[in-house]
């Protein structure tokens, strides 16, 4: 119908001209390269993890200790067994650590700090600390706790090192997400007579939680793929530990070890070893979220 | 009165009603009110409200004074309005009674409010307590939006440890006063966020009512409100004054000549005017109220 229509010459000005569609056409063009260019490597990394990772997995890949022998072919080299639950250990110990510190923190500088001259003080130093390479909180670790008692690698160190890492980013991520919360909740418990503490412990809090999971989430992702803080505080250890107070082997250090060995299986099993890594993490971003989208209907 | 008055129902009152004590009120809302409201306002409503008074009371935003030195009683059991040009301070003022305006950064007040005979701002008076006799209702309903229908009316009391005895008995007492019993009472278990702004709105007046206060301070409460939720409320608030005492900041002037007993006007953080609702608005004594309630200016 409109095309047989010519619109009259009244309504010309309404129509787009060609110099703007061109441009349109251009900036969403530059968009979507620019999208499709940060996917290319994120797809090539997934595609590798699964094309050389896949291949090492079998039931026993994840059942036995990385203690086979190397130097022999067709001798088992050992799975990942023992880095997996160290990872889980340390990770689970370092989050245990820093989210309650984290999130201690940030309601501090949001409901109380606020824009106090000690608070802009803490916020600054959160910030220097987030920029801080995990090499060095290793690195402090291993001069305070290992060079500096003369004791040994351990678990719990790793541990530390790896909570030092994630504070930071629990408390940034923490406090963004309290700020978002509106004020107007706080204020209505506030006016019905409620102590300040109950209103953080039950409006504030609960209001903010989902935010707050994912947040800790990407602390405990980012923690979980650390290999420089647990070089010298954990070390490597080939057997699987539950004693947090000894050495202790995890995915990133196995990954790390493996990857520089001349034989093809030992590098084999450090793709291995990353693919899982990056499932564990999947995982535990999928169950966040399920718990998170349940406590928002609660 | 003000304008063509016809937009609401109840504008087309006589000026000579609004002096009337509730019951002898115009015919028109009063019978279509759910009876059983009645008993149970007047058995949880044998506490009648209290007098506020403010003296001298100055009110700061850093270095820069928004209330500046008001004397102004609100008489127990009635309805006061107040009326002013945006940024006269209304709401300064009354977040003063309930101290809420010191929650905000760098805000202070002096002076007194007096309620019956204790002065709020005394040192040995615990903040909490006064929001337990004085509740708010703010401008813009807000239920908690982690919380079902029947846990927003019940956080009053649980937030200060009062949630103890029969709460359902007293969440059901609250929503009749509110008069949105009716309505929610099938689904209780539902979120508050999921009513209508109107419904949420008297969710929150049951939520201030269930903690049984003397004073309730209402800051706009149908501004952001239709016409039929508007006219919800004010029947409401005419119920409501027989056990509590009601202050209410408005821009609209029929809302104010419906409701209130008497009105107050202020300009600049001061009060200009203040007397009986009818006086106001047809023969007051300063020529500022009058150009005011008139239409002049503002």
């Amino acid at each position: 119908m409109s095309a047989q229509t010519p619109a009259p010459e009244k309504l010309a000005r309404f129509n787009v001209s060609a110099a703007r569609r061109r441009r349109d056409r251009i900036a969403r063009g530059t968009i979507l390269a620019a999208t499709v260019l940060a996917l290319i490597p994120l797809l090539l990394i997934i595609y590798y993890l699964l094309d050389k990772g896949l291949s090492s997995w079998s039931p026993s890949f994840f059942t036995t200790d990385p203690t086979g022998n190397t130097f022999f072919k067709n001798s088992s080299i050992g799975g990942i067994k023992s880095a997996i639950f160290g990872t889980i250990e340390m990770v689970a110990l370092a989050s245990v650590i820093s989210v309650p510190i984290g999130v201690g923190v940030a309601v501090w500088l949001v409901e109380y700090g606020r824009s106090s001259w000690f608070a802009q003080l803490v916020r600054f130093f959160i910030d220097v600390l987030t920029g801080v390479p995990s090499i060095v909180f290793g690195l402090f670790i291993y001069i305070v706790l290992i060079v500096g008692t003369g004791s040994s690698f351990a678990g719990y160190k790793g541990a530390l090192a790896l909570s030092l890492l994630m504070l930071p980013v629990v408390t940034r991520s923490a406090e963004v997400i309290l700020l978002l919360v509106p004020g107007a909740l706080r204020e209505s418990a506030l006016a019905l007579g409620a102590p300040r503490w109950r209103v953080i412990f039950s409006i504030v809090l609960p209001t903010a939680l989902p935010g707050m999971v994912t947040g800790v989430l990407l602390a405990v992702a980012r923690a979980a793929g650390e290999t420089a803080p647990l070089l010298f505080t954990a070390a490597a250890a080939n057997a699987t530990s539950f004693n947090l107070g000894g050495f202790m082997n995890s995915l990133p250090v196995q990954i790390y070890s493996d990857v520089t060995s001349p034989t093809t299986a030992v590098v084999n099993r450090a793709w291995g070893a990353a693919l899982t890594l990056v499932v564990m993490i999947l995982l535990l971003n999928l169950i966040a979220r399920l718990i998170a989208r349940r406590s928002r209907l609660a | 009165m003000t304008s063509d008055g016809s937009s609401l129902p109840t504008a087309e009152m006589e000026p000579d009603d609004l002096l009337e004590p509730g019951p002898a009120r115009s015919p028109s809302p009063r019978p279509t009110k759910p009876q059983p409201a009645s008993p149970a306002s007047s058995a949880a409503g044998a506490k009648p409200g209290l007098s506020v008074r403010l003296e001298k009371l100055r009110a700061f935003y850093g270095a820069s004074e928004q209330v500046k030195g008001i004397d102004l009683e609100f008489r127990a059991n009635e309805v006061t309005a107040i009326i002013g040009p945006s940024g006269c301070g209304k709401s300064t003022m009354i977040r003063c009674i309930n101290r809420m305006h010191e929650e905000i950064p760098g805000a202070h007040a002096e002076g007194s409010v007096l309620l019956d005979d204790l002065d709020v701002y005394d040192s040995s008076v615990d903040v909490v307590a006064v929001r337990r006799a004085i509740g708010m209702v703010f401008q813009k309903p807000n239920p908690f939006p982690t919380m079902s229908i029947f846990d927003n009316v019940a956080s009053g009391l649980r937030l200060s440890s009062r949630g103890r005895g029969d709460l359902h008995k007293k969440v059901e007492t609250a929503l009749r006063d509110a008069g949105l019993w009716e309505e929610v009472s099938g689904r209780l278990g539902e979120p508050g966020a999921g009513l209508s702004g109107g419904q949420q709105q008297r969710l929150c007046i049951a939520r201030s009512l269930a903690v049984n206060p003397e004073v309730i301070l209402m800051d706009e409460p149908c501004s952001a409100l239709d016409p039929i939720a508007t006219l919800k409320i004010e029947e409401l608030i005419a119920e409501l004054k027989q056990r509590v005492t009601i202050v209410i900041v408005t821009h609209n002037m029929q809302q104010a000549a419906r409701v209130a007993d008497r009105t107050a006007f202020m300009l600049s953080g001061q009060l200009v005017e203040v007397g009986p609702t009818q006086e106001i608005f047809t023969t007051p004594t300063d020529p500022r109220t009058e150009e005011y309630v008139t239409g002049k200016f503002g």
